[in-house]
C-alpha cells in the first residue's frame, strides 16, 4: 500500500497550476490534459483515473469555465473512435447530457461531438435555447436527442468518471477558498487587528481544513477503484466540504465576498451548480446506502 | 498510489482475525470501570500477551510482534470488528509506551514495558488538573529535590482508570521559579506509595471511570523521570500527538461501529427518514479509514505526526458522536436501555479530553493554516 500521490503527479499538479496562473487554459493541451484518457492508438495517454483527479482538482482551484468534464473524463469512455484523436490534441470539444443526472447541455455551441446518453444507446441531440446558471460561467442549453448513432462503449463508466472528475473540481474549489478565506483572514483588519486573530474566525476555517482533508482520501480511493460506491462516497463528502468552504469564505469575506467584482462569488456558485451535477447528494448517498 | 496489501500483511491480517474468532471471551466482559471487570479485563489483555496480540507493534522483546503502522492499524480492525473488549491499559499502551520509546532510558523499558505489555501494570494518566485542563502549561503540582529522587505534591484530577491503576504517570513542575511549559519534568508514580490518595470520581454512567489522585510528600526515584529534568513539556508532546493523532482512536473502532449502524438501520427496514445521516455516518468512518491510510504512508515514508493530529481528532470526536446520536434516534424509546446509549455517554467525551475541540480548532488553525496567535 502507498496511499498517496506520486511525485510525478505531484509535479503533474504543479505544472498546471504554473500554466493556468499564467497562460489559462490554453497551455493544458499541451500539458496532455485533454488527452488524460485517450487511448495510445487515438495519440493519447491513457492514463489513470488518478491522474484525471490530479487535473480536475487544479481546474477546479483556478475555475476554469468550458466542458471539460464532458470532453476529457466522459467522452473517452462513450466511444472507441477516431474523434478521440481531435480530443486527445485539444481541437475537439463534446457536450454530453446524461439523464436524469446531467439534464442540460454544457457549452452545446461550440462542441464537436454532441451526444445523449440514453441507456447503452448513444443519440445525438439538438441544442435548444440557452439557460441562465446560477453559475454565470456555466453555458447550459436545452437539449432535443435525435438519431440513435451507435451503443455507448461504456456508459456506466463514462456516469463514474464524469461523478469523480466533477468531485475532483469540487475539491479545487473548495481549496481555494479556503486558501484565499486564509491570506483574507491575515490581511484584513477590524477593531484593530486581523480578523484571522479572532477565535471565531479561526474555528470556522479550522472546521473547513478538517472537511476538505477528510474528504480527499475517498476522492484518491474513488479513482483508483471507480466502485459506485467509492464514487458517491466521495462526491457526497467532497461535495459537503467544498460547500462548508464556500459559505465560510463569504463569511469571512464579508460583504465584498457578495459582489461580483470579487472572485469568491464566481466560485461560490460554481460550487452550487456543480453539488448537483453528476448526480445529487440525495442520489449518491442512496447508492453508498444500497452498497451496504 | 495503491491500496493493495502485499501477501505478508494479508497474512498478518488473517492471523489476527482467526485468532480472535477462536480466542473472544463468549460473553461480554463487565465495564472496566468496576473492581470485578477490571479484573476480568486483566484476564483478557493477558491472553491477548500469551499468544503476542497484546501490543502488535512494540519490538518483540517487550512482548510485541514488530509490527508495522499499517499492520497495527489493520489488526485494530479486527479488533474492534470482531467486538473485542476495550483495552484496559489504554493509556499506557498508546501514550505512556510510546514517549518511553521515544524518551524512556533502557532500564525503564525493561522494567515497565513487559509488565503493562500482560496488564500485570496497569497504567492511569495523571494529567488534568483542577485549575488546568488542556491548559497543561497551568500545571501547579510540584516535584521537589530529594535525596535520591523528588518529593510530589498536588492534586491531579480526571484521571482516567486510576480508581483500579497500579501506577499513573504526569508532569509536575520541578522549579518552584518557572512559569508556564517550562520547568515541568515528566514522572512515573506508583499509586500505591505512601501519601498516594486515590478518590474515584463516578462518570456519567454511574462507575468510577475517573479519580482524583493527592499527592502528599510521595516519594519518587531519580529512575522514575523519564527525559530530562525541566523538559517535561517536550516530553509530553509526544504523548499528546499519540492522543489525538493514530493510535488512541484508530479507525476500526469507527467502522466497525458504522457497520453496526447499518446493521442496525437495516433491521428497523430502513427508514428513508434516517437515510441520509446513515449514509453520512459510514462515508465518515470510511473517510476516516482512508485518512489514516494517508497518515501510515507519511509516516513510513519518514514524514511526523505534527497539527494533522489535531484534525485528526476533530473529525473522529465529531464522528463518534452523530454516529451514537444516529443509533439512539433510529432506535427510538428502545435507545433508553441499549447498550448504544452507553457508547454514547462515551462518545461525548470525545470532544472534552485530549484537548477540547476549541483548543484543537485553534491549533489547527494557527499551526496549519498560519493564522496570527491572538487572544485564547
Amino acid at each position: 500500500m502507498r496511499f498517496t500521490l506520486s511525485q510525478e503527479q505531484l509535479d503533474f499538479a504543479a505544472s498546471i497550476d504554473a500554466c493556468l496562473t499564467d497562460t489559462g487554459p490554453k497551455g493544458l493541451a499541451e500539458l496532455g490534459v485533454p488527452a488524460l484518457l485517450v487511448p495510445e492508438r487515438f495519440d493519447g495517454l491513457g492514463a489513470e483515473p488518478i491522474d484525471l483527479v490530479v487535473a480536475f482538482d487544479q481546474l477546479g482551484y483556478h475555475a476554469v469555465p468550458g466542458p471539460w468534464v464532458d470532453t476529457v473524463a466522459v467522452l473517452p469512455a462513450l466511444l472507441d473512435d477516431e474523434i478521440l484523436a481531435g480530443v486527445a490534441a485539444g481541437e475537439t470539444l463534446a457536450s454530453i447530457v446524461y439523464r436524469p443526472h446531467v439534464p442540460y447541455a454544457l457549452d452545446a455551441d461550440n462542441a464537436e461531438a454532441k451526444l445523449f446518453v440514453d441507456g447503452d444507446d448513444l443519440r445525438t441531440f439538438t441544442a435548444g435555447r440557452l439557460l441562465s446558471s446560477v453559475d454565470k460561467a456555466r453555458r447550459l442549453f436545452e437539449a432535443e436527442p435525435g438519431e440513435v448513432i451507435g451503443k455507448a462503449a461504456d456508459a456506466a463508466r463514462a456516469f463514474e468518471l464524469g461523478a469523480l472528475a466533477t468531485t475532483a473540481q469540487l475539491l479545487g474549489l473548495g481549496r481555494w477558498l479556503l486558501d484565499n478565506s486564509v491570506a483574507y483572514a491575515k490581511q484584513r483588519k477590524q477593531y484593530g487587528r486581523e480578523i484571522g486573530q479572532y477565535q471565531a474566525i479561526k474555528h470556522l476555517l479550522a472546521d473547513v481544513v478538517t472537511r476538505l482533508e477528510l474528504a480527499k482520501p475517498l476522492l484518491y480511493a474513488a479513482a483508483l477503484s471507480l466502485r459506485p460506491r467509492d464514487v458517491s462516497a466521495a462526491k457526497v463528502a467532497v461535495a459537503d466540504a467544498a460547500y462548508s468552504a464556500a459559505r465560510t469564505g463569504l463569511q469571512v469575506h464579508g460583504a465584498i465576498g457578495y459582489t461580483a467584482e470579487h472572485p469568491l462569488g464566481a466560485r461560490l456558485t460554481k460550487a452550487r451548480a456543480l453539488i448537483t451535477a453528476w448526480g445529487t447528494q440525495g442520489f449518491h448517498r442512496t447508492r453508498v446506502l444500497e452498497s451496504l | 498510489m495503491d491500496l493493495d496489501l502485499d501477501a505478508a500483511t494479508i497474512a498478518f491480517r488473517d492471523e489476527a482475525r482467526d485468532w480472535l474468532r477462536s480466542n473472544l471471551p463468549d460473553r461480554r466482559l463487565a465495564s472496566f470501570d468496576t473492581a470485578e471487570g477490571f479484573a476480568e479485563h486483566r484476564e483478557w489483555e493477558a491472553r491477548l500477551a500469551d499468544a503476542r496480540w497484546s501490543v502488535v507493534s512494540w519490538p518483540s522483546e517487550f512482548g510485541g510482534r514488530d509490527a508495522s503502522l499499517l499492520e497495527w492499524v489493520l489488526f485494530e480492525e479486527e479488533y474492534y470488528a470482531a467486538g473485542a473488549p476495550l483495552r484496559v491499559n489504554q493509556n499506557g499502551i498508546f501514550m505512556l509506551a510510546p514517549t518511553l520509546f521515544s524518551h524512556g532510558t533502557e532500564e525503564q523499558q525493561r522494567r515497565i514495558l513487559p509488565k503493562m505489555a500482560r496488564s500485570e501494570e496497569v497504567w492511569a494518566q495523571a494529567w488534568s488538573e483542577p485549575e488546568a485542563g488542556s491548559d497543561i502549561a497551568a500545571l501547579r503540582s510540584t516535584a521537589t529535590r530529594t535525596e535520591g529522587g523528588w518529593l510530589l505534591n498536588g492534586q491531579k484530577t480526571w484521571s482516567s482508570r486510576a480508581a483500579f491503576a497500579d501506577h499513573a504517570f504526569g508532569l509536575f513542575r520541578s522549579d518552584p521559579a518557572s512559569t508556564r511549559h517550562k520547568g515541568l519534568t515528566y514522572f512515573m508514580a506508583d499509586l500505591r506509595a505512601d501519601g498516594v490518595t486515590v478518590r474515584p470520581i463516578p462518570q456519567l454512567d454511574g462507575e468510577p471511570g475517573f479519580a482524583e489522585i493527592f499527592f502528599d510528600d510521595v516519594f519518587v526515584s531519580d529512575v522514575d523521570v523519564i527525559g530530562a529534568v525541566g523538559e517535561g513539556w517536550k516530553v509530553a508532546m509526544t504523548t499528546a500527538n499519540n492522543e489525538r493523532g493514530l493510535s488512541l482512536r484508530s479507525p476500526g473502532r469507527f467502522l466497525a461501529a458504522a457497520d453496526r449502524l447499518v446493521d442496525e438501520w437495516s433491521r428497523h427496514g430502513r427508514p428513508r427518514e434516517f437515510a441520509d445521516r446513515v449514509a453520512d455516518a459510514w462515508i465518515g468512518a470510511r473517510a476516516y479509514q482512508l485518512y489514516t491510510f494517508g497518515t501510515v504512508t507519511r509516516l513510513a515514508e519518514g514524514g511526523q505526526l505534527g497539527p494533522e493530529s489535531s484534525v485528526n481528532k476533530l473529525f473522529w470526536s465529531h464522528l463518534d458522536v452523530a454516529l451514537h446520536e444516529t443509533a439512539l434516534d433510529l432506535l427510538g424509546p428502545e435507545s433508553e436501555v441499549d447498550d448504544w446509549s452507553g457508547g454514547w455517554l462515551f462518545s461525548l467525551a470525545g470532544p472534552i479530553y485530549g484537548g477540547t475541540d476549541q483548543i484543537q480548532r485553534t491549533t489547527v488553525a494557527e499551526r496549519l493554516l498560519g493564522l496570527p496567535r491572538g487572544d485564547r
